[in-house]
């Protein structure tokens, strides 16, 4: 298993915070603080529960979001991927929703399902789960022939193809659509709280900037990218936990 | 049109037990007939390649006696029994090895015995004996892609060799794998064949290879595939395997394959 090493990854990190202080100090624009600024303002709402009260609000709609797009986009992925019926009846709807300007039907959604916790859910679910079903659905239909030949020649039957094989197979593109999703769903539970009713960290984001807090803004930013990339990282471990062999390199460590 | 001969005075083909038996096989692939009224035997505990130019439909021959392809018409029959789909007394060698690059190599070999719901402890033991067999020891915890071809090569063999069925069916194993080791695998291929007492069908496009791997080689041409010719080897068969490319009848069998081949080259 190959590593960036530690070194390469400070300098990254280093270069592009760098780059921020810099154009935060030149200044790039009135509303656009510096890095330690935007760092003050993270450590300050951090230290007075401020940030851990919206993220309690805030990981509601996407965590179920989320959690509802991997089950049923895996499911609904593998189902289209194994029979060309499915794929022929489900398939448009994702590539239409995929492609659908979602801020633009916000409204609709808020009509039929209110301001609540449904309509954000739902939010993170078109965003999240198109690109999960499509990836999923093409790794399956693209299984190696020779490998669920070489199932049927020692004698597996569907199940065994379907969990030994074509599942394991797919496993690679699988999660990477898994990935894509999931950061989908972190904008999309961002852009529920701007959109629909501010709770969260949209609310830190939109009420910061109407008071010229842009060092709390850039913190609430900030840090929901830094929880996709932990989260996105966790994903990756997962991954390499269940199939190891597939594991040719880094994709986001 | 088909001839059969037996050069050198060789035993009839009649007088041997049949391991396998294919019977006026056709396969259609739409309009294109892949077999055309195919007939061959195959002697137990011998190994019979199938050679011929590409297009001949050897693959699907060997194929349609793993029961992993049906054929439209005509019998297979494998020790006296029908086949009508993969059984537990033939075992597949793959082409590009059909490797799970997810398992590593113990998982790979362990892998048809695990399908037939054999317990762990019992199918890693004994897929460590076939690792060690196929000269593998020490790599059962690598994976796929940290092996060379040939390496890859010999996980696919004793993969099939795991499920102890009776009948190997061997389809190009050797032509993804370069030269130095594709000589040692005919070498050890030889000794298996000595030793395992099974039946191995081999599906090769090398003339050198059948030659000199085979006790039987049914030629097949193509368009539709009929089998054109069987030759037996006799005389270098129980030689050493130094010396089997230097045997006059060798050179011989290989001339002669090539002559009857040549015509069929693009």
């Amino acid at each position: 298993m190959q590593h960036r090493p530690l070194i390469l990854k400070l300098l990254s990190a280093f270069l592009v915070f760098g780059a921020w202080e810099i154009a935060g100090r030149v200044p790039v624009s009135y509303a656009f603080p510096t890095f330690f600024e935007s760092m003050e303002a993270l450590l300050r709402l951090t230290l007075d529960g401020t940030m851990f009260k919206a993220y309690a609000e805030t990981l509601k709609p996407l965590v179920t979001g989320v959690a509802i797009s991997a089950v049923l986009g895996i499911g609904l992925g593998l189902w289209i991927g194994l029979s060309a019926r499915f794929d022929w009846l489900f398939s448009p709807i994702f590539i239409v929703m995929q492609a659908a300007p979602l801020a633009a039907l916000i409204p609709l959604l808020v009509m039929a399902y209110g301001i609540g916790l449904t309509s954000k859910v739902f939010v993170v679910c078109i965003m999240a789960m198109p690109v999960i079903v499509l990836n999923t659905s093409s790794a399956v239909r693209n299984t190696p022939v020779s490998l669920k030949e070489m199932g049927r020649s020692f004698l597996a039957n569907d199940r065994d193809i379907l969990l030994k094989i074509v599942i394991p197979a797919a496993s690679p593109v699988i999660f990477s659509g898994l990935r894509l999703g999931i950061s989908a769903g972190f904008i999309g539970a961002i852009l529920a709280e701007l959109k629909i009713t501010p709770t969260g960290v949209g609310d830190i984001i939109s009420y910061s900037r109407s008071i010229a807090d842009y060092p709390s803004m850039y913190a609430a930013i900030f840090s929901i990218i830094l929880l996709a990339v932990l989260f996105l990282n966790l994903l990756e471990r997962f991954e390499n936990h269940l199939f190891e062999g597939n594991n040719r390199g880094y994709v986001s460590d | 049109m088909s001839q059969i001969k037996a050069p050198l005075g060789a035993v009839p083909v009649s007088s041997r037990e049949s391991a396998v038996s294919v019977r006026n096989v056709s396969k259609n692939y739409g309009s294109v007939e892949a077999l055309k009224n195919l007939s061959l035997e195959f002697p137990r505990g011998e190994l019979t390649s199938l050679l011929g130019p590409s297009g001949c439909g050897k693959t699907t021959l060997l194929k349609i006696i793993a029961g992993l392809l049906s054929a439209d018409t005509g019998d297979i029959e494998v020790n006296g029994k029908r086949v009508t789909g993969p059984g537990s007394d033939r075992a597949f060698v793959f082409q590009d090895f059909a490797l799970l690059p997810w398992a590593s190599v113990i998982r790979n070999v362990a892998f048809g015995l695990e399908l037939r719901g054999v317990a762990k402890s019992e199918r890693e033991a004994i897929a460590e004996r076939y690792i060690g067999n196929v000269g593998l020891s020490g790599f059962e915890k690598a994976y796929p892609h940290e092996l060379s071809g040939g390496m890859r090569q010999r996980v696919g063999l004793a993969r099939a060799l795991a499920v102890d069925s009776q009948v190997l069916l061997l389809d190009e194993p050797f032509s993804a794998v370069d030269e130095q080791n594709r000589r040692k695998f005919q070498e050890d291929l030889l000794e298996l064949v000595r030793h395992e007492n099974k039946t191995f069908i081999f599906v090769t496009h090398s003339i050198e290879e059948a030659v000199y791997v085979s006790d039987q080689i049914a030629i097949l041409l193509p368009r539709p595939s009929r089998v054109s010719e069987i030759i037996r080897p006799t005389s270098f068969r129980n030689k050493d395997v130094e010396n089997i490319r230097r045997d006059p009848e060798y050179l011989d069998i290989v001339d002669e394959i090539w002559a009857s081949l040549r015509t069929y080259t693009e």
